[in-house]
């Protein structure tokens, strides 16, 4: 089992092959590897609770860690405690924390 | 180290630099004894597309000499063993078919990624 | 994994583009404070960010003056993240890719830029504990 850090800076709204990503990140906890997919910059407008946060909350079903960077968030006016399902709000260090755990990662 | 480049978008900047940034860079660190391979996904795939034709760039009387070769270069990466990848559905979404690229490709599905980065110590995603 | 890794970053986007030249050096910063070893890869328009020539502006749509804008310069902020490494016992490598520089002509860079090759990239991916690309669009 290997461990991946995947992370979203685009928009699903501006970028139509975040649906991919995310789908690789799924693929990956599927196979049973250990998968957080961390949202940053415009990857973040998602967990403002609309149209396509279902997405979000049926990755975090499929075992993968859904976390948003708070800088973002609060960039864009997202309350930390009010995200869509399966969203955890986590500080840009967790990119760091990843990188220096060895995980395979991933920037899209 | 063995590593996975993957390309996922296509023609930015490759007129100014007459390549393709990560195609060309793969180029080089190949040539420097690295050991990598490549992915194409999304409009990347286009890449692989025989006939592609830049020629004829001018600003005034300044004439672009070198027009990029997107296709060629791909090509000479599968002569030097570099194994490029392409996504089988990024190709079938776009309508293209084997026989209008070039040779020695290897097509994956697009599920079939996850297994394919499994292989690899390091993925870069550019 | 050793206590304080060694990571190497490779960076496409110039400054002033879009975010991912913050996100970037946020990051890079984060492994600074570390004291971890960091290895910057500066490719295409990345070069850029250590220009040495960048310099500070006022801004008449909000009444400021140039030291009142203290508009950020982000070859300041290079600066910074490699003065925060060797506090921190760390030490920031900045390598920006020739070519890149020669096409832009931004040939003047802060202190503790180095020139270097695509050769240079996979020497400090394959000696590092982990990479990051990140890319422009």
């Amino acid at each position: 089992m290997a461990k991946y850090l995947l992370i979203e800076s685009r928009d699903p709204f501006d970028a139509n092959d975040v649906a991919h990503f995310y789908d690789l990140a799924e693929g990956l906890a599927r196979k049973g590897n250990a998968v957080t997919l961390f949202l940053v910059q415009n990857g973040v407008l998602p967990a403002r609770p609309g149209t396509r946060s279902a997405a979000l909350g049926e990755l975090a079903a499929a075992g993968v860690e859904v976390l948003a960077d708070d800088f973002s968030l609060r960039e864009r006016g997202i309350a930390a405690d009010g995200l869509a399902h399966g969203v955890t709000a986590a500080p840009l260090d967790v990119v760091i924390d990843g990188l220096a755990e060895g995980r395979k990662t991933l920037w899209h | 180290m063995k590593a996975l480049n993957i390309i996922g978008t296509a023609y930015r900047a490759t007129l100014e630099e007459q390549d393709d940034p990560v195609v060309w860079i793969t180029h080089a660190m190949a040539g420097a004894g690295a050991n990598l391979d490549v992915l194409l996904r999304g409009n990347a795939v286009n890449y692989a597309v025989l006939g592609q034709d830049a020629s004829g760039l001018a600003f005034g009387e300044r004439r672009q000499k070198h027009a990029p070769r997107l296709a060629d270069d791909l090509a000479g990466l599968i002569d030097k063993g570099v194994a490029v990848y392409v996504v089988e559905d990024d190709l079938d979404e776009r309508g293209l078919e084997e026989n209008t690229l070039i040779k020695g490709l290897r097509p994956v599905p697009r599920d079939g990624i996850a297994r394919l980065i499994d292989g690899y110590d390091q993925v870069w995603h550019w | 994994m050793s206590d304080k890794p060694t990571l190497t970053f490779a960076l496409m986007d110039p400054p002033y583009e879009n975010a991912r030249s913050t996100t970037a050096l946020l990051l890079i910063d984060i492994a600074a404070r570390r004291g971890y070893d960091v290895k910057v890869f500066a490719y295409e328009g990345a070069v850029c960010l250590p220009f040495a020539r960048q310099a500070a502006h006022p801004n008449a749509v909000h009444g400021r003056d140039v030291e009142e804008e203290d508009h950020p310069l982000p070859r300041e902020w290079v600066a910074a993240v490699m003065a925060a490494s060797e506090r921190n016992g760390g030490h920031v490598d900045w390598v920006n890719c020739g070519l890149c520089v020669d096409e832009r002509g931004v040939d003047e860079a802060i202190a503790g830029v180095r020139r270097g090759t695509p050769g240079d990239f996979w020497k400090m991916a394959s000696e590092s504990d982990n990479t990051l690309v990140i890319p422009t669009r």
